[in-house]
């Protein structure tokens, strides 16, 4: 049974990661699931100094999901660089590092630092919701998108995700302007943008007012998401939104993606990632499927 | 080693105490190894309900090595809670314990304790006051604020401490609140442990400073990892964290009981 897939000229040994932000950068899970198991960890976004992040509340529960407003709380390129890269090299398992800033510049710079070191793939979050400059204005407007991308890929000496915000009309104009930009690959969806109100105190649920809205009361959108992109471009696609089982990884890749990320059902079972690749291999076995590649896309 | 799982606890009891606060014991499978929990120490209760997704975030409130099990003393407040007030004896729960950094005991150096728990911050000072007392500490106080007349766990503390207690609505011991209680009786000691809502635990950082001792705080916070890695449950910390490398602490992990002069809130 073959579970690896190609992946924008990486080869990785099977298609689960774990979505940027809920994973911190590995070391807090290690002891509940074992990493050389995934396919990549997907560290949480860096820019290119410490970031402080929003004030709390930071997260409040909703129906099957949550909306979190953390604000790219970080500790900047340098710690990353000296403590976080090197501490997942101590695993077989491919490293995406996910890339934040506030100003063009500020991408580039990170980019730049990343360029020598011994990672696989970055990913390039053009889609944050949480932080007032940068990051969703890039993820908004298809010409920015499309300069940023191009901007990135002058310098990255490693394949790019430009990932994507579903906070927009029409997401295929989205991927296809960061395909124009040089891409390699298309991750998405990031959290959709919410609002919870907390009506005992009468004020927000989040200091931040609004949040991101992730797990799975987004999967649906995020589906038919993947699915709209993966048939409009040519890149390859790194699917997440409310992935919880193998069932619902798989109605991403068949859908269209050929990697999928996990991310706030981390929250609810920390050894998720583990179970959701061996649900994978049990429903290949089950069906007689020797190859994940053959499903990938497989529903038109 | 990927050796911590969330594991499947058995409910072993559940009693009433109030007309709005339960005491759980659980019982834990052998994967999961109970006597290395500390008090202020932390589990993540999770609910059956598929649609609430994130741990319930509740305080150890007794440790029982020889059984494998912890005790829960928690108020319902909204539908998690509620869910786990229904569960009765036998009934299974998923759990990941136990989490955090609890209070730190040093009885050579700081020999009289004060123990303070405002509201559904009293039960993490029961077992704490029994460690206390294991520990040999000279003398362990505890002030206990209450809304009301209610007084829950008030008995369970007697065999351990000198018990103090504070009414809002002052049908028991002093009318007011656990600061109100330790200036009328002018209550000393070498070092303070607390646990309560914000406003409480702000005094208590407070009188500790005038006094020049030390005192450790159990905060709350809003959590979805309950493990660290989010950074949904931060703190403002005085210096640069370590592993932050801004000025806040993750609540769940570096704490969720601090010194108090290391926080900012
Ligand atoms: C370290 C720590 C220890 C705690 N110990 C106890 C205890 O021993 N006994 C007790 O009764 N309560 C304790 N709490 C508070 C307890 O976690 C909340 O009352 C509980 O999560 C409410 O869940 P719910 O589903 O009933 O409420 P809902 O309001 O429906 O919960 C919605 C969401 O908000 C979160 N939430 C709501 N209130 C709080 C809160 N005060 N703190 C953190 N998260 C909250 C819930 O976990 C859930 O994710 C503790 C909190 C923390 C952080
Ligand atoms: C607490 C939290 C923090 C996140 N932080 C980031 C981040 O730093 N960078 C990023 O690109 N996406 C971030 N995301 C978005 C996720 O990577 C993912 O796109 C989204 O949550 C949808 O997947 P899910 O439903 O499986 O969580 C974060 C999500 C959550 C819940
Ligand atoms: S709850 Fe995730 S870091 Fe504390």
């Amino acid at each position: 049974m073959n579970l690896s897939v190609n992946f924008a000229g990486i080869d990785i040994k099977n298609p689960v990661t774990t979505a940027s932000g809920t994973f911190g950068s590995g070391a807090e899970y290690k002891d509940f699931v074992d990493l050389n198991k995934l396919g990549a960890v997907t560290t949480k976004g860096v820019a290119s100094v410490p970031w402080e992040g929003n004030q709390t509340p930071r997260i409040c529960e909703t129906y099957s999901g949550m909306l979190n407003a953390i604000g790219l709380q970080n500790p900047g390129i340098d710690l990353f660089i000296k403590r976080d890269i090197p501490f997942l090299k101590q695993y077989d398992t491919k490293i995406i590092v996910n890339v934040c800033g506030k100003t063009l510049d500020e991408y580039i710079e990170v980019v730049k630092r990343l360029a020598e070191e011994d990672i696989d793939l970055l990913e390039i979050n053009i889609s944050c919701p949480n932080v007032k400059a940068g990051g969703i204005a890039f993820g908004q407007d298809p010409e920015l998108a499309r300069q940023v991308t191009d901007k990135v890929k002058q310098y990255a000496k490693q394949p790019v995700i430009m990932k994507l915000s579903p906070n927009v009309t029409d997401i295929t104009e989205m991927a296809r302007a960061v395909e124009a930009g040089g891409a390699d690959a298309v991750s998405l969806i990031n959290t959709l943008t919410g609002m919870k109100i907390d009506i005992n105190k009468r004020t927000f649920a989040l200091a931040n007012k609004t949040g991101g809205l992730s797990g799975p009361a987004i999967k649906p959108v995020a589906v038919r998401m993947v699915y709209q992109v993966a048939n409009a471009v040519k890149i390859p696609v790194l699917g997440m939104g409310g992935i919880q089982n193998a069932e619902d990884a798989l109605e991403f890749i068949m859908a269209g993606a050929t990697m999928v990320a996990v991310g706030t059902a981390n929250f609810n079972n920390p050894s998720v990632t583990e179970d959701i690749i061996n649900g994978l291999e049990t429903f290949m076995d089950k069906n007689g499927v020797k190859d994940i590649n053959e499903l990938i896309g497989c529903v038109k | 080693m990927a050796d911590r799982k969330k594991c499947k606890a058995q409910v072993t009891s559940q009693i009433k105490l109030t007309e709005d606060i339960y005491s759980m014991w659980i019982k834990f499978p052998k994967n999961t190894d109970i006597s290395v929990a500390v008090p202020g120490q932390f589990i993540s209760m999770y609910c059956h309900d598929g649609s609430r997704m994130l741990p319930r975030p509740i305080s150890i409130c007794q440790i029982n090595t020889n059984d494998n099990m912890l005790r829960v003393v928690y108020r319902t407040v909204g539908k998690g809670t509620k869910e786990f007030s229904m569960l009765g004896a036998g009934s299974t729960i998923d759990i990941i314990a136990p989490l955090g950094n609890g209070f730190i005991i040093d009885t050579d150096i700081f020999k009289n304790a004060l123990l303070i728990g405002g509201g559904i911050g009293i039960p993490p000072m029961l077992e704490l006051a029994k460690k206390l007392r294991e520990n040999g500490s000279e003398s362990v106080k505890v002030v206990l604020g209450y809304r009301d007349g209610t007084l829950f766990l008030k008995d369970e503390f007697e065999p351990y401490a000198d018990v103090y207690v504070s009414t809002e609505d002052g049908s028991s011991g002093i009318k007011g609140n656990t600061i109100d209680v330790i200036n009328e009786y002018g209550i000393e000691a070498d070092i303070i442990y607390a646990c309560g809502p914000l406003p409480m635990l702000r005094g208590i950082k407070v009188l500790a400073k005038e006094r020049g001792i030390k005192a450790q705080l159990s905060l709350e916070e809003r959590m979805a990892c309950g493990i660290g890695a989010c950074l949904g449950c931060v703190c403002n910390s005085k210096e640069k964290d370590e592993h932050s490398n801004v000025k806040n602490k993750r609540i769940c992990k570096d704490g969720p009981v601090f010194d108090s002069e290391e926080i900012i809130f």
